[in-house]
């Protein structure tokens, strides 16, 4: 069964037209070339596929794009050059957080849904916050400091 | 005064890219007219192949094995060994083993073809344990006594003599367990040709590996075969002779379909069908006096090796040299011996070898000094190595040990002695202590004998690109190097480029393992920037130079005496815990390091590698357990197999002791292994104390540690 369903990605309109089974991270690095958008695990793990859907943070591996209809979805590749979205990469550039880089743009958007709902979030809530997000080289303590950058620098931005 | 200065904060070169999403791992190649392909591997540790029963394949779609090896080539992937075949032919060793390699351009047909290809078997009994390889279950697996590898050092007195002086002798076994990579990218690979050479794209550590293991397939030269890296999501060891058993298959594949061919694993692929730490077995024997003194320590080390050699016997090597810490005891003989079991074939994984024995003779020490009333600080620093201290291999340290400094910042740090004396045994709160060291890069003269690495240096204009095979997998290097070659040279490091690796392009710099980038291809990079800035008036010109080993530091490969390593990093750590008494969950309050590393080229660099290593090892010891049921492993996805979360552990203190070392660039030593090869045992010696418990097996999740009450 095939039909149409028509959702936004990073502000643009899109029309997928095949299996609504089809898993939203396979949409968006195959069909859109999206490929910012990592799968590290393929079960809503690891978090390397995080994506926003209506201002949530989801692992895009688990979804259908069946699900996205009429959705709003926001990848890396639709924040990095805003201005919160500059702010969060360049924290992270500053501050150490990146290594192999497999796990970041997830972390980025992690990092990116809970500053605009906490401007000034405590190591604590930063860690529950990327707790869903795994990462396998830096043991967590430089991106928590990065964030924690990421929230001083932008300041009013995140108010 | 240099522009970039080598103790200056400086950006971090792939960042950027890698934050923004821009930076191309394998996954996101794509190229015209590519084919996708899947393995078809053995569901049985132990058979003969008695038929292979595919479904009709769809026209487009391709089975490749053992059959489409041409005439001239040879069934093997040439690592280290030779003896981990391409394609199973004819019996399977292992769960997991490559059968063959469906191709096509729909992944989900090829799912669908995976699903319904039928092999029967005549199944035999495998061994999966250390104890089934001695036990020669099912029969021998290779040889007549399953012994792939071994060796043994002495140091001091024969240890009959040693034992007959004892006033008593304390024997335990200290075990630990597999444990997966989780490079956050899974293995993955793309072949394709250019210009009637093949081309291959892979997320791998050593590109060179790949090129010499392969080529004898089709029975071509390496230089046919173009390998180059791309960026590469984490590697740990994972990524170091592994990528063979993808590019090997997707070789033959291409000799005979010609277009493109992209192998990814998923995640359960890279769990259940990659190669993994060797789980070891260590038996030590101490001879001790009335006082609790050591008058010597024999120890026989077991290391599964799962069913082919690769990288193991260098492992077990590397795994001998440690097993005696970082102290000199008067007498040791240590025996190492690598078994063959129906298991996936066991490999590298940062350490090499060397945490599985630091742990054994960590706990081990832990354990004496508790029998005997001792803080395990106070009663293992007597014991430290110094400089010209004799090595277990007949050699000798060469540099200044630094682990008495060490341990009072460490101690002073975490306020370990009062902690210590104040956290009763048994109390539900301990503190532990751990002291470790790793040799850097290859053992003895490897890397002048057997390596050769070269590293090349390029002046375009005011450009400079630097030419090596060493890669980036997350450690930093291209920043480092970039580093060492713009302070060097006297230029900014903006103006100094180092692509990844393109094999047809740079000269072989050795693999990118060992702990020996900074240390030896950063040292030949250093000589060259040398040059290169004494005739910078020159115009566009290149330096090449080869590695030259210090002299005076003999080592023999056959009887593995000698100087072992030149240097040594050299760390300690503190854990501290509470153990939650209801549910026997340890929550770690408090990590503390410090590490001799020489002088640091990068410390913010540096800083994420001691992070990352410690968490690792945490891991490791706390968490990540890795069963093996019949030849199976049980741990199949990210929920099943758990790794350190940002909750798991707290922020950590560290700290970095300066001690430059002489042939390094820049003074800098060797440290992305060294930083995982300690912090277990402390936090093990923490939940032992918290806990009145002994613990001889990692790791000890919150179920273990219940039956560890048990026992106790």
């Amino acid at each position: 069964m095939h039909r149409q369903i028509e959702f936004r990605v990073n502000g643009n309109k899109v029309v997928y037209s095949g299996d609504p089974l089809t898993r939203l991270v396979d949409v968006l690095r195959d069909d859109l070339r999206l490929t910012g958008v990592k799968e590290g695990c393929g079960e809503g793990e690891c978090g390397a596929c995080s994506i926003i859907k209506d201002g949530r943070l989801v692992t895009s591996c688990i979804i259908p794009v069946g699900a996205c209809l009429g959705s709003d979805i926001l990848t890396i590749e639709g924040i990095r050059d805003t201005e919160k979205g500059r702010c969060i990469v360049e924290a992270f550039r500053d501050g150490g957080a990146v290594q192999c880089g497999f796990c970041i743009p997830g972390m980025v958007m992690a990092a990116y849904v809970l500053l605009s709902s906490n401007p000034a979030p405590t190591d604590e809530e930063i860690r529950v916050a990327i707790s869903g997000n795994i990462c396998r080289c830096t043991g967590y303590d430089l991106i928590v400091e990065s964030i924690r950058l990421a929230a001083e620098r932008g300041g009013a931005l995140w108010q | 005064m240099p522009l970039t200065g080598i103790d200056d904060k400086v950006v971090r070169v792939d960042a950027e890219a890698k934050a923004r999403g821009e930076a191309r791992y394998v996954s996101d190649y794509v190229l015209p007219d590519m084919l996708y392909a899947c393995m078809v591997r053995s569901s049985v540790p132990r058979a003969r192949i008695t038929g292979i029963h595919l479904p009709e394949l769809p026209e487009g779609y391709y089975f490749i094995s053992a059959k489409d090896i041409p005439e001239n080539g040879r069934n093997e992937l040439w690592m280290i060994a030779k003896d981990w075949r391409c394609f199973a032919d004819g019996d399977v060793r292992y769960v997991g083993e490559t059968i063959g390699l469906l191709v096509g351009k729909d992944r989900n047909i090829l799912r669908y073809l995976q699903d319904n290809t039928r092999i029967d078997y005549e199944e035999g009994v495998p061994a999966v344990t250390i104890d089934d390889a001695i036990a020669l279950k099912g029969g021998p697996i290779v040889g007549e006594d399953n012994v792939m590898c071994s060796l043994f050092c002495e140091k001091g007195r024969p240890m009959k003599d040693v034992f007959n002086e004892a006033d008593s002798v304390f024997e335990e076994t200290i075990e630990t367990g597999f444990q997966e990579h989780v490079h956050l990218e899974t293995n993955g690979a793309l072949i394709t040709e250019e210009d009637g050479r093949y081309v291959i794209y892979a997320s791998a550590q050593c590109p060179f590996y790949i090129r010499k293991s392969v080529a004898g397939l089709l029975g071509i030269s390496p230089e046919d075969i173009i390998i180059r890296q791309t960026t590469t999501g984490g590697a740990f060891g994972g990524k170091e002779h592994f990528p063979d058993v993808l590019c090997g298959p997707l070789l033959v594949a291409e000799s005979v379909i010609h277009k493109p061919i992209k192998l990814i694993f998923d995640r359960s692929e890279d769990m259940l069908y990659s190669v993994k730490r060797h789980p070891s077995k260590t038996i030590f024997r101490t001879a001790l006096d009335k006082e609790g003194n050591i008058l010597g320590i024999e120890g026989t080390i077991y290391y599964n090796c799962g069913a082919y050699l690769s990288a193991s016997y260098v492992v077990l090597q590397r795994g001998v040299f440690h097993a005696n810490g970082v102290y000199d005891f008067p007498a040791t003989y240590l025996k190492g011996v690598g078994v063959a079991t129906n298991t996936f074939p066991s490999d590298a994984f940062r350490g090499f070898g060397a945490p599985q024995t630091l742990f054994a003779i960590e706990t081990h020490l832990d354990h004496i000094a508790r029998r005997f009333g001792f803080d395990p600080a106070e009663y293992k620093s007597r014991y430290f190595i110094k400089k010209g201290g004799e090595t277990v291999t007949n050699g000798h340290i060469i540099e200044e040990v630094k682990l008495p400094e060490m341990l009072s910042r460490l101690a002073e740090a975490s306020d370990y002695y009062r902690k210590a004396e104040e956290y009763g045994i048994g109390s539900g709160r301990g503190i532990g202590i751990s002291f470790y060291n790793h040799g850097g890069a290859f053992t003895g003269n490897g890397e002048q004998a057997i390596i050769k690495a070269h590293a090349r240096l390029v002046k375009e204009g005011k450009r400079v690109r630097i030419e090596v095979g060493s890669t980036e997998m997350g450690q930093g290097f291209q920043t480092a190097l970039r580093k060492i070659a713009a302070n060097t040279l006297g230029i900014e490091m903006e103006d100094v480029d180092y692509p990844n690796p393109d094999t047809s392009l740079v000269p072989d710099s050795g693999p990118t393992a060992a702990s020996r980038s900074t240390m030896i291809v950063g040292k030949i990079v250093e000589e060259c920037a040398k040059e290169m800035k004494e005739r910078w008036d020159e115009g566009d010109f290149s330096v090449e130079k080869e590695y030259v080993h210090p002299e005076g530091h003999p080592w023999d490969q056959d009887t593995f005496r000698g100087d072992a390593y030149l240097g040594y990093g050299w760390g300690a750590a503190v854990v501290e815990v509470e153990v939650d008494r209801i549910t026997n969950e340890v929550n770690t309050v408090g990590i503390w390091s410090c590490h001799d590393i020489g002088h640091a080229i990068d410390e913010l660099i540096v800083h994420g590698q001691v992070n990352g290593g410690i968490i690792q090892s945490l891991g490791y010891a706390a968490m990540e357990k890795m069963e093996n049921r019949n030849g199976h492993f049980r741990q199949e996805s990210m929920s099943d197999y758990v790794i350190p979360t940002s909750m798991d552990f707290p922020k950590q203190e560290w700290s970095l002791v300066d001690n430059p070392y002489q042939w390094g660039p820049q003074g800098a030593k060797g440290m992305g292994e060294l930083v995982f090869n300690g912090a277990d045992a402390a936090y093990v010696d923490a939940v032992e104390r918290a806990l009145g418990i002994t613990v001889t097996k990692i790791p000890i999740p919150p179920e273990d540690i219940e039956e560890a009450l048990e026992n106790a």
